[in-house]
């Protein structure tokens, strides 16, 4: 068998789907009928994996490290929140869809600045750009309710048939399908040639140009994208709670969902599902202990995992899993195998 | 005109604390390639031992400020010894999750031990106020600024450029396989300078309480303020960071006063127009690597 037709066939295995991953899938639904109390923190979860996976798709794929991702969270949120408040998009689903393309313009306008330079200029421009727009969405107090935030904002039926109910439990519904119909289409974009594409860029930008990809296109490519799937984020974000302020745009929710991302591993699209959950899990045990000062553990963990190295952290976590699957199956988990990341 | 003068002034003052802030992250993150976003952490550690001495202890002020030198780089060379330098060969994206982790680290553990709200120093009667020199209003607090960093900023070039430590630092920044070859302790000359620079952001804290607001929360508001000054000042030498961070200040303390709604609005637009322009800083040669 030749080379190529070698990394074509491993592609390709990767492609299919697994067992383990229907699975997932089944007990995420299941969980939306398992805790009907529990629909708001559960909505709450989704809509930060859809934000971890849209992260995912150029930390984990493109290797660009972005401390800005909030950014286009936020232009999907106000523009969301807008959209319903002056009645322009009323049906939901469209509304999304048009707050997710507005971030996505923003995404393809920047990401010209994005590619240029290093990983240094890299961060202080991402960095900038949302700290630039959550500046002017103060200044513009008057279109975005300043500091108060937008407020008042009614939400019509989803497709005109399904309300919004208190509970949520419509809510949470709609952010899975969503988050759903998002997560096969990435899965589909990072199986495809073009993710291959992307892979090579990510471990060695100068050799992926010499075989002829065209570096720059794939990461403008990539970079929009993500920021249409952050902004959709956004939007659900402010569907799902009605409010939308300033603080969509703070550096902490940028470097909280660095933290959700290095939890659940970077590179295989579920790390950002995973990491999601873990994050609130943590989040809600250490604001038990410590209602005010939750802060710090997140701090710690990040330090710790930094220290022990994220890639034994998961080969420890993974541990135990392997061993039951060699034992029943005779084979290595193929699950959650997250990709060395430089 | 008086009022230019008097911001032009208030701008240079500024513009000097601000480097005193952020040249030991030129250090750090221009010269040693690690991006240290915890670096605003030192300053805050420095500002808040000053506070508990001069405001709970009764110190005085010029007594406080060499100890929130000495707080902060002695914190410093214990994290780099036990943490940091463990981090210095990993990918910058581990560097950036590390330092943000400190970072928060720190906000609520000061949070927690002094509360969150701003805090400020009791400073001598004879710093107090300002005096008119030619129509022109000179705070006397700014000016005592603008002559420690400046002192400050001439002692650093001086060391650099004429002591062997100075010659062992731009050595091992320059070519580490050969300066360790030629027998310079690289690592012991990196920690040196970290604690140094961790020191000099300590004091640079003490001296920020009353102009930028000492709070918790400090590190994480300043924090792109110190990188601006390292990415577009370049590192090559410390003239880069220093003329940056006379740009930042002046015009940040003329933006807000001339143009008050737009706000930070300016700063960022400048260093993202700068960045994209000459993405090695407008006076370096490797600040971005």
């Amino acid at each position: 068998m030749s080379a190529s037709s070698d990394v074509g066939y491993h592609a390709q295995r990767q492609a299919r789907w697994h067992y383990g991953e229907a699975a997932f899938w089944l007990v995420v639904l299941a969980c939306g009928f398992l805790f009907p109390t529990r629909y708001l923190i559960m909505t709450d979860i989704l809509r930060l994996a859809l934000f971890a996976m849209s992260l995912d798709l150029i930390l984990g794929y493109a290797g660009i490290v972005s401390l800005g991702h909030a950014a286009f969270f936020g232009v999907g949120a106000y523009a969301a929140g807008l959209l319903a408040l002056h009645g322009i998009v009323n049906e939901p689903v469209l509304a999304l869809v048009v707050a997710g393309l507005a971030a996505m313009v923003l995404g393809f306008a920047t990401s010209f600045l994005v590619i240029r330079g290093v990983d240094l200029t890299r961060l202080m421009v991402t960095l900038g750009i949302a700290l630039l727009l959550e500046a002017l969405a103060e200044r513009f107090s008057n279109i975005t309710g300043g500091t108060d935030g937008l407020q008042g904002i009614e939400m019509q039926p989803i497709l005109g048939e399904i309300p919004f109910d208190m509970f949520g439990k419509a809510g949470f519904f709609y952010s899975l399908a969503v988050l759903f119909v998002l997560f096969l289409f990435a899965r589909r974009v990072v199986h495809s040639p073009f993710g291959l594409s992307l892979r090579a860029i990510k471990n060695n930008p100068l050799r992926a140009a010499a075989i002829g990809i065209p570096v720059n296109r794939r990461l403008i490519a990539i970079y929009t994208l993500a920021a249409f799937y952050a902004g959709i984020a956004g939007a659900l974000f402010t569907q799902t709670t009605a409010i939308a302020s300033l603080d969509v745009f703070a550096f902490e929710r940028s470097a909280d969902l660095m933290l959700v991302l290095v939890i659940g591993g970077t590179g295989y699209l579920y790390g950002g599902l995973i990491g999601a959950v873990l994050f609130r899990l943590l989040q809600e045990v250490f604001s038990t202990i410590t209602p005010q000062y939750w802060q710090f553990w997140i701090g710690l963990v990040l330090v710790v995992i930094v220290l022990v190295g994220r890639q034994r952290l998961h080969r420890w976590m993974l541990y135990v899993p392997n061993l039951i699957i060699k034992q029943v199956a005779g084979r290595k988990a193929v699950v959650a195998v997250p990709e060395s990341d430089s | 005109m008086t009022s230019i003068l008097t911001n032009l002034f208030d701008g240079v003052a500024y513009g000097m604390l601000l480097f005193v802030l952020a040249c030991g992250l030129a250090v750090t993150l221009g010269l040693m390639n690690f991006v240290n976003l915890a670096h605003g952490a030192f300053a805050m550690a420095g500002g808040y031992v000053c506070m508990v001495l001069v405001n709970r202890m009764g110190w005085p002020f010029f007594a406080a400020l060499p100890l929130a030198f000495v707080s902060s780089a002695a914190i410093g060379i214990v994290l780099e010894r036990t943490l940091y330098r463990h981090l210095y060969a990993r990918s910058h994206l581990d560097q950036v999750l590390f330092t943000i982790g400190l970072t928060f680290m720190s906000v609520a553990a000061v949070d927690y031990i002094q509360g969150s709200s701003r805090v400020f120093i009791n400073l001598p009667a004879a710093l107090q106020g300002q005096f008119d020199l030619f129509g022109v209003g000179i705070g006397r607090y700014r000016l005592m600024i603008i002559v420690i960093c400046g002192l400050l900023t001439i002692g650093l070039q001086m060391v650099l450029a004429k002591t062997r430590f100075g010659s062992r630092l731009r050595a091992a920044v320059d070519d580490p396989r050969a300066a360790s070859g030629l027998g310079i302790n690289v690592p012991q000359v990196f920690a040196f300078t970290f604690a140094f620079g961790c020191g000099l952001a300590g004091l640079g804290g003490a001296l920020s309480a009353e102009i930028l607001g000492l709070d918790p929360y400090f590190p994480l508001k300043f924090m792109i303020y110190f990188l601006i000054v390292v990415t577009v000042g370049g590192s090559s030498s410390i003239t880069g960071p220093f003329l940056a961070s006379l740009l930042l200040g002046i015009g940040d303390v003329a933006g807000k006063y001339y143009v008050p709604k737009m706000g930070p609005f300016v700063i960022y637009t400048m260093m993202i127009v700068i960045l994209i322009w000459r993405p090695n800083g407008l006076f370096g040669r490797t600040a971005a690597r």
